[in-house]
């Protein structure tokens, strides 16, 4: 099988995140980037697919310069190859601009599956899997916690409001994961040590094809009008329990009319 | 004031809440029609969504909705985009509402917003990013704004309408079939409320110590009609289901109430749950981040704060 795993570096977890004031963009310099977290569940998928039934598994990113060491990453982990989209014409990109340049390095390569986490802990806007699934003309199978292949289908059970459903979908197929599914593997020091050796085709938007005219801020069909920290809020009132510390809590929900 | 399509969220042919809340901000911006996709359409689901307002609802029946995942309401809405030229889409902010939202701007060549909690009447969309810590106002700059709203964000208010019902077919392309449902499975039968829609919500963290532990937090849930939520600790070690997780990965929720209970509020937590109106904290910490965020706390032992404060709001309640 040839697998690729769509992978995006994101501000750490702990960090921070603030939009700049020029042109309201999210802060990639200044937090530490991170592989986002559900990716590597997305990775580690991938890679036990392949040993279950063969083939390799190609990253793939779309990002700045930093990005490249989210490829290596995936690539520790033990993907074979890798591919980053680096140009600063993407900066600024919206769902729509980042899924069209996916679905165009992606589509023609042989791929049976193309997979993603659920979210992004940036953007959380859970759209760019369904979104390349559209463009691609391929089936849809996102919110995965199990994947199965199953012969030429990919049976998927994808998480609903009260449990899951079990989906089938026809290859190729794009696939989203959540936590659920599997447990990510660390990176082995000999993995880590062979991902230094491993290709990485980096492509400019003009190598890769892409309309650059559909790309970056000036091309994104939403716009920031003005964005304000959150009021802080205001301190509220903390007791320590003396043996009456939920009947001042009723106290407190009977006041607000909670209760 | 133009139309503005509202999707349908409803489960089993019983409109869900989010859909009053959608209408009723609907009504702000022009004219809401409803949206129904799938089987099951009642006189009792146009009675609720005609009580909110809808003055008009499309009716696409059939199976294909319900069999088909995302891909179909996709193919639905971009046909009435494209027929009735609304002034916007309105879409829950779910999975699913998402993903649709999604497609449907690439088929129709528009921009789309998600997780708005509001809009005003020019169409500029509220969004609370970053776990809370930033209030951004966006516009769909692209043609027909498609965006989704995060259930809890707008109450709902009636104003009776009689809508007229419009039967809309629409041919699915192949590429919208190609994934199946074959089989749904529900792990949990709950007789609590939906920890989306609920108006209250009582949580528990490391500090409930493990999965016998919940049920002094479930007690209190029951005894305010309240959800049941879990932070990532608590589902990780398996202690409650991971589908009750608030946080960056799990369910993001702005109650009236949130009772945070042995969390101590790190940001993977605090993202999931900010918003909410009021929060209650128990913690036996002090330093505990999430007194930060508490409108008020208690500084305890949960296993002792806790069963209490459940037998004075059922005494109470009398």
């Amino acid at each position: 099988m040839k697998i690729a795993v769509c992978v995006k570096q994101v501000p750490d977890t702990w960090a921070e995140k603030t939009l700049q004031a020029g042109d309201s963009t999210l802060d990639r310099e200044g937090p530490e980037g991170v592989m986002n977290e559900i990716d590597e569940y997305a990775v580690e998928e991938a890679l036990q697919l392949v040993e279950a039934h063969g083939g390799d598994v190609t990253v793939v990113t779309m990002g700045p310069v930093k990005a490249a060491e989210t490829v290596r990453k995936a690539l520790s982990m033990g993907a074979e190859a890798g591919i980053h989209l680096i140009d600063d014409g993407l900066h600024g990109s919206d769902a729509l601009a980042t899924s069209y340049a996916l679905a165009e390095i992606l589509k023609d390569r042989g791929f049976d599956l193309v997979l993603f986490g659920s979210e992004s802990t940036d953007a959380r806007m859970s759209v760019v899997p369904a979104m390349v699934a559209e463009r691609l003309g391929w089936a849809q199978a996102t919110f995965a916690q199990k994947v199965e292949i199953s012969g030429d289908s990919v049976v998927t059970h994808r998480v609903s409001e009260t449990g899951f459903d079990t989906v089938e979908a026809t290859l190729p197929a794009v696939i989203s994961v959540v936590e659920k599914i599997n447990e990510p593997r660390y990176p082995s020091f000999k993995g880590i040590m062979a991902a230094k050796k491993k290709p990485v085709e980096t492509l400019s938007i003009a190598d890769a094809g892409l309309d650059a005219s559909k790309l970056g801020l000036s091309a994104a069909w939403s716009t920031v009008a003005d964005f304000a920290a959150r009021p802080p809020k205001a301190a509220g009132t903390v007791v320590t329990d003396a043996g009456d510390g939920g009947v001042k809590i009723a106290d407190y929900l009977s006041e607000h009319k909670f209760i | 004031m133009g139309e503005v399509l509202v999707l349908v969220d409803q489960v089993d042919g019983t409109v869900r809440k989010v859909t009053t809340e959608l209408l009723t901000l609907a009504r702000g911006l022009g004219t809401p029609s409803a949206v129904w996709a799938g089987p099951g359409f009642s006189d009792a689901a146009a009675a609720v969504l005609g009580e909110f307002g809808a003055a008009t609802v499309y009716v696409a029946d059939g199976d294909q909705y319900a069999n088909h995942p995302v891909a179909p309401k996709a193919e639905l809405l971009a046909q009435l985009v494209a027929e009735k030229s609304p002034s916007a889409v309105l879409i829950p902010s779910s999975a699913e509402g998402k993903e649709i939202a999604g497609r449907l701007a690439i088929k129709v060549d528009s921009g789309v917003i998600t997780d708005a909690v509001g809009i005003s009447a020019d169409l500029v969309a509220t969004q609370s990013v970053f776990g809370g810590s930033t209030v951004v106002h966006s516009k769909v700059i692209t043609g027909t704004p498609i965006i989704t709203v995060r259930g809890n964000s707008v109450a709902p208010e009636p104003a009776p309408a009689s809508p007229a019902r419009v039967d809309v077919s629409v041919t699915l392309s192949e590429a919208a079939t190609k994934a199946k449902v074959t089989g749904r499975t529900e792990a949990v039968k709950g007789g609590r409320p939906d920890l989306t829609e609920a108006a209250i919500v009582v949580s528990g963290g490391r500090g409930v110590g493990g999965a016998e532990g919940f049920s002094v937090i479930e007690g209190l849930a029951d005894a305010l009609g309240a959800a049941v939520g879990a932070s990532r600790a608590a589902t990780d070690a398996g202690w409650y289901p991971h589908q009750f997780q608030v946080g960056q990965t799990g369910k993001t929720v702005s109650p009236q109430l949130y009772i945070a209970n042995g969390i101590s509020g790190a940001i993977q937590h605090r993202a999931g749950m900010q918003t909410s109106k009021t929060i209650v904290v128990v913690n036996k910490d002090p330093e505990a981040p999430i007194f930060e965020l508490a409108d008020f706390g208690v500084v305890g032992d949960l296993f002792t704060v806790v069963p209490q404060l459940t037998d004075e709001v059922s005494k109470r309640a009398q």
